[in-house]
């Protein structure tokens, strides 16, 4: 069991929690995630790792609710307790001095861009961070995103907060400018990885892509997470999560991402019909006192 | 009641085999309840009095950790079960496992002398009764542990290599620290082995008796990203470690349309129904493909594709069909198992291979096109070698697709020991007596060196693993003859 030692909702329907996890928090990288399951009936999720302290043995991480176990978490608080945690998986972000690097992050994506994007100040880049979002109510991270770049654009769809339009738009007028972009790290959406590879690949401009494929254990061993790169098959899990953009087959990540959208939506139709009874029945298993992990 | 058996070998010969009871095919192909459903005690009995014993037993000979059977069968016979159960112990230490797993038709049965001629001992089925009878009986006496000798050893991966050497390593009076990458304790025997072979009570019940004999487990540990073997050793202060870590990477076909939505390894759709219950979805959270009405294909033809394929049925498939490149004879599959398959209504296709998998507009599976085959001539593996037959294409429909044709090692630990050597397809380089690696102190069995193979020879490995280790812990001394770097 792994303790929850704080939870507060930062933004629509998004809520971080810093855990206790001191084996993971000793280890973790920029770049890299956790797969947890929050009770013994529970399905394994991944979730990237916004930050850890390993002075104090926790890891942050940030969710989104939007399925069962995604909804579920949002739904603890601090003092409840996270059945299983394992990581830090998959390669960290490769960090080192490119010269100008624009971070393009969209939603929730904006929370697994922020410890790559704060790496690459550290290593000396020109950081450009492009938060994209529907508008106002979904910009999260704000301050984060402005302490961890050099130059910041907020682009909303409506244009109710930041500027309107897309995140490849304000890609797209950078370039224009005639602004040399070194190196680019997309996080989000699939459309909106898929639309900025589009415009960085014809440009030559080395572009990076965290790939959210369905993943069970994360450690190479089913083969659920396999991603096309180029003509290869690769395991997300163990051979990403970041990919060369100008290489991945988006397509077939959309196609598999939505293998299980039927069960997906009973489980969550589910769940919102019985919240309350879930919750007390997994608060129910929680260890009556402190956690007793090394 | 005599506890000789002084019945002439001939009159023993006449008594004919004992059959295991097991769920009728028409019920146990809807659940995931076990199907053998054990000998009672009379039959056991009774299946101990074929026993000629032979002065120099074919049986011991041919069980790869030579269990003393003669003398278990003489305990049997005799009314002294638990005695039966501690003389298994001394050979095996997870009898109610490899009684029901084990390929016994290769391994002990296989060299009984009543099958030259006849029908073998049921050699499995009795040390699976014994075993049940111990744990059942609530009586296990647990070893008493040496003193503590304050040395720790870490053992990665928790399947049968890791278990056994855990065992083994408690009792010499070592700490023991069991570390497993998954959030549950067993490995195969949990996530591969499907409840209706292996109930999962079983394994959990081996090991809660590790832990009350003072093995720590700790889960959700992935050494070579949570910690290293280095950092295990130098940090936190274990003086030897045993990488036990299977070989768990799942091999592809690599045809086309492998990533069609439909198609899964045997080992994503096993470890999803087995180690995360979807077969109770939603009651469970994690998801499988729904099965029912469809069909569905598996590819391959050992125990993986067997339990892959008798695991569609159950889900409800309306034709579970596997699909094998050689013919019936060659398949690796555990004789019994294809037996029940066959019953529960499984169908065979053999001397086929898959040539491409075919698709709808939205990506999902509809069907395999595959061409027939025939047998060549023997190739490396003595088996005869399939040879593609021309123009004899034709497809399959399938809305599922299972690829259960191998499973190679996970380079995770190699690739973050720099010191530790492996052979050329990744396995870990061990001396198959000391099962010494290249590295000072550290240890490896099981699959992870000998590529998959059973459970009894991963138990042996650990067996092994644990006194060449507690060897080392008490003489200090690293041979010269382990493993150098390839
Ligand atoms: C490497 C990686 C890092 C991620 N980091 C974050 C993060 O920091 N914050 C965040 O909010 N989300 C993150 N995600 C996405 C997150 O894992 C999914 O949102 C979550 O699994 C959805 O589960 P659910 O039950 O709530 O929704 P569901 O209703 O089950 O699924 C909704 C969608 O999520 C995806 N999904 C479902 N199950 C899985 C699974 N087992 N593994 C991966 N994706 C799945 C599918 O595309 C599905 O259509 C990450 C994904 C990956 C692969
Ligand atoms: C579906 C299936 C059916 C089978 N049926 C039979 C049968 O009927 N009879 C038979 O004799 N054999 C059978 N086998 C083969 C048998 O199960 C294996 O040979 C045996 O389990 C190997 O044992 P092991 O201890 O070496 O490894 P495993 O059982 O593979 O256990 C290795 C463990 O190590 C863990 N691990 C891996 N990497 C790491 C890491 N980096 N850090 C921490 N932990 C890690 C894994 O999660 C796993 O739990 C079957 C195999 C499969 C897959
Ligand atoms: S361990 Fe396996 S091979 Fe040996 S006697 Fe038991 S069932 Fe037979
Ligand atoms: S070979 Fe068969 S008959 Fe002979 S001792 Fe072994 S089990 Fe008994
Ligand atoms: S999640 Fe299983 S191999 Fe990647």
């Amino acid at each position: 069991m792994y303790k929850i030692l704080e939870a507060r909702s930062v933004g629509f329907k998004i809520k971080q929690f810093v855990i206790q996890a001191p084996r993971i928090a000793r280890k973790q990288q920029a770049g890299q995630f956790i797969i947890l399951r929050l009770h013994d009936r529970g399905e394994r999720i991944p979730l990237t790792i916004k930050s850890s302290d390993p002075e104090a043995g926790t890891v942050t991480i940030a969710a989104q609710a939007i399925g069962k176990t995604t909804s579920l978490l949002n739904c603890l608080e601090a003092g409840d307790y996270i059945k299983d945690i394992v990581g830090p998986l998959g390669h960290p972000s490769e960090i080192k001095k490119f010269g100008t690097v624009a971070i393009i992050a969209g939603s929730v994506g904006t929370a697994m861009a922020l410890p790559t994007a704060n790496a690459l100040r550290k290593a000396g880049n020109h950081v450009i961070f492009i938060e994209g979002a529907r508008n106002t109510e979904m910009v999260v991270f704000e301050d984060e995103v402005r302490a961890a770049s050099n130059e910041t654009y907020i682009m909303t769809d409506d244009g109710s907060y930041g500027e309107k339009g897309l995140v490849t738009k304000k890609l797209n007028d950078l370039v224009a400018e005639g602004r040399k972009i070194d190196f680019v790290l997309a996080v989000g959406p699939v459309p909106m990885m898929r639309a900025v590879a589009q415009v960085t690949t014809p440009l030559g401009i080395k572009t990076m892509v965290s790939l959210n494929s369905i993943m069970v254990d994360g450690t190479g061993m089913c083969g659920g997470c396999r991603v096309l790169i180029g003509k290869n098959a690769m395991f997300a899990c163990v051979d990403g999560p970041e990919f060369d953009a100008s290489l991945v087959n988006f397509e077939l990540l959309m196609q598999r991402n939505a293998m299980y959208r039927d069960k997906e939506a009973e489980s969550l139709k589910l769940f919102e019909e019985n919240k309350e009874k879930e919750l007390a029945q997994i608060r129910a298993q929680f260890p009556k006192q402190e956690a007793q992990r090394a | 009641m005599p506890n000789k058996n002084t019945l002439p070998n001939k009159e023993r010969m006449k008594i004919a085999r004992t059959r295991m009871p097991e769920l009728a095919p028409d019920v146990r192909n809807k659940s995931f309840e076990e199907v053998n459903l054990g000998l009672c005690a009379e039959a056991a009995k009774t299946e101990s009095t074929r026993c000629i014993a032979c002065s120099r037993p074919g049986c011991v000979q041919k069980c790869p950790v030579g269990v003393k059977i003669r003398e278990v069968v003489d305990l049997v016979y005799a009314g002294d079960f638990l005695g039966a159960a501690a003389k298994l112990r001394e050979d095996n230490s997870l009898p109610a496992i490899t009684g029901r797993v084990c390929p016994q038709e290769n391994q002990c049965e296989g060299g009984c002398l009543l099958g030259k001629k006849g029908e073998s001992v049921a050699i499995g089925n009795l040390e699976r009764f014994v075993a049940d009878y111990e744990r059942l009986s609530g009586q296990l006496g647990l070893p008493v542990n040496a003193p503590s000798t304050g040395k720790s050893v870490a053992i990665v991966g928790s399947g049968p290599a890791g278990l056994s050497a855990a065992g083994d390593l408690i009792q010499k009076g070592h700490r023991v620290r069991v570390f497993e990458a998954l959030h549950e304790i067993g490995g195969v025997l949990l996530y591969g082995i499907p409840e209706f072979r292996l109930p999962k009570e079983i394994v959990r019940g081996e090991v809660e008796n590790l832990r009350k004999m003072g093995v720590e487990f700790e889960t959700n540990v992935v050494v070579g990203k949570s910690v290293t073997i280095d950092e295990l050793m130098r940090d936190e202060h274990y003086d030897a470690v045993f990488v036990a870590t299977g070989a768990g990477l799942p091999i592809f076909l690599g045809v086309p349309g492998e990533h069609l939505n439909g198609v899964y390894s045997s080992n994503e759709f096993l470890t999803r129904v087995n180690l995360m219950r979807a077969y109770k979805f939603p009651e469970y959270d994690e998801p499988v493909y729904d099965c029912r009405d469809k069909d569905v294909i598996v590819v391959g033809g050992g125990n993986t594709a067997m339990d892959a394929v008798r695991t569609a049925k159950r889900l409800g498939a309306k034709t579970a069909t596997l699909v094998y490149r050689r013919s019936a004879q060659e398949m690796p599959a555990r004789a019994e198992e294809v037996k029940h398959a066959r019953e529960e209504g499984v169908q065979f296709r053999m001397l086929t291979n898959p040539l491409e998998f075919l698709g709808d507009e939205k990506g999902w599976l509809t069907g395999a096109r595959c061409i027939s085959m025939e047998l060549g001539e023997p190739d490396a593996s003595g088996r005869r070698s399939p040879v593609a037959i021309p123009g004899s294409e034709h497809v399959l429909p399938a809305n599922m697709a299972i690829i259960g044709v191998g499973t190679t090692a996970n380079p995770l630990i190699q690739s973050t020991t720099p010191d530790l050597a492996t052979t050329p397809r990744r396995y870990i380089q061990a001396d198959p007596e000391s099962l010494r690696t290249s590295k000072r102190g550290v240890f490896a069995g099981g699959d992870i060196v000998t590529g998959s193979a059973t459970v009894i020879l991963a138990m042996g490995a650990g067996r092994k693993a644990a006194a060449s280790i507690h060897e080392y812990l008490t003489t200090g001394e690293w041979e010269t003859k382990a493993a150098t770097k390839a």
